[in-house]
């Protein structure tokens, strides 16, 4: 039995991509609306990788950055996890709780909780479109954070991949705004057994 | 001239003096530096799950502390080390973010420390020194001309191990 993700069709591959596309979408507004800020957004990259290279997609292993993580429930369990570059997570912060920008240094309760509360809501705006496309009923966990190394971070998402094969399948966006450059990534990472769920639920299943 | 060598994750390296390993932003991973002190030859895993019989599908042994540990060994022994003289000190293995009833996915940390400790037991290889869990990253680097082993993180400060 080879990897699953590596015998993927390029039909699948375009279906994965626009289902990436729809939820970042929504995500991407959800944020726009919450910061009042324009946000611009790449067109999801998707792209299948040796597990060890994907922290190079946020800049390097140990790279500070801010990383909301969640779990996903319903017929096709899965991780969500957003990463922010710490000084952009700063920003938000600080843009949030309506303070001078540059004002944190360092995130107090306060803060976490806000920044848990921006992956709360883009999750969810996520998995609204998720479910919308696939007509199943996906939920979010409760967030969770941490800010460290992307690589410890990544290690999380990263392993629970390592069970299945040696490669990650990331379907992955960025978010900026549109002057002060506030970066953002987000990762949709399904469990073993999910991706098949969700391909039968867009009817690309071979 | 000494060279720092990187380990990506899941990837193990080997070298002697007075070169030193490096490998950064270790999570749930751990990892396992080996050293033999009177040859002065290292070898640095760094593993992300403790055992490749559960595994669907691999072809990286370097990803398991079951495959990984015999392989980096033997190279060890291969450039000139001794079985005798080898010792092991250990990092990582953190619980990256915590809900409040953590399943088996998110304990992994701790599954992966338990896996080399145990499997260390089972070489007959010394532990000298770890540190692991909590719920932050390190990076480890491992100086082959001492067989110092340091572990940086990002807000509990540096040690030697």
């Amino acid at each position: 039995m080879s990897e699953e993700i590596l015998n993927l069709s390029l039909v699948q591959l375009d279906a994965l991509k626009e289902i990436g596309n729809v939820g970042a979408g929504n995500s991407a507004t959800a944020l726009s609306q919450l910061i009042n800020r324009k946000i611009d957004m790449t067109v999801p990259q998707i792209a299948i990788m040796p597990l060890g290279d994907v922290p190079d997609v946020v800049g390097g292993p140990d790279v500070m950055v801010a990383g909301v993580y969640l779990r996903v429930f319903g017929p096709a369990p899965s991780s969500i996890l957003f990463l922010l570059p710490r000084d952009s997570a700063f920003y938000l912060v600080d843009m949030l709780m309506g303070r001078e920008q540059g004002y944190t240094t360092s995130l107090d309760s306060m803060d976490e909780s806000a920044l848990m509360e921006i992956g709360n809501i883009l999750a969810g705006a996520y998995l609204n479109a998720l479910s919308h496309f696939t007509k199943l009923t996906l939920l979010p966990s409760i967030p969770a954070l941490a800010v460290d190394m992307a690589g410890a971070i990544l290690s999380v998402i990263l392993i629970q991949l390592g069970e299945m094969g040696d490669h990650a399948l990331v379907i992955e966006t960025e978010f900026t705004t549109e002057n002060d450059g506030v970066k953002g990534h987000f990762f949709l990472i399904p469990d073993p057994g999910s991706l098949s769920t969700i391909l039968s639920a867009i009817g690309v299943r071979e | 001239m000494s060279e720092v060598i990187k380990v990506g994750m899941a990837d193990y390296k080997i070298s002697r003096n007075p070169n030193s390993l490096i490998s950064y932003g270790l999570g749930s991973c751990v990892g396992i530096a080996l050293y033999d002190g009177v040859n002065k030859i290292g070898g640095l895993a760094h593993i992300m799950l403790p055992d490749s019989t559960q595994a669907r599908v691999s072809e990286n042994p370097a990803k398991f502390a079951d495959t990984a540990l015999p392989l980096m060994l033997s190279e060890m022994i291969k450039m000139g080390a001794m079985k005798g003289r080898i010792t092991a000190k250990i990092a990582g293995g953190a619980q990256m973010f915590t809900f409040a009833n953590a399943t088996d996915v998110m304990r992994v940390g701790e599954r992966n420390t338990a896996a080399v400790r145990m499997l260390l037991k089972k070489m007959d290889i010394r532990l000298l020194a770890d540190d692991t869990g909590g719920n932050y990253g390190r990076t480890v680097e491992l100086k082959t001309d001492t067989g110092i082993y340091r572990v940086k993180t990002i807000a509990q400060g540096e040690k030697e191990l």
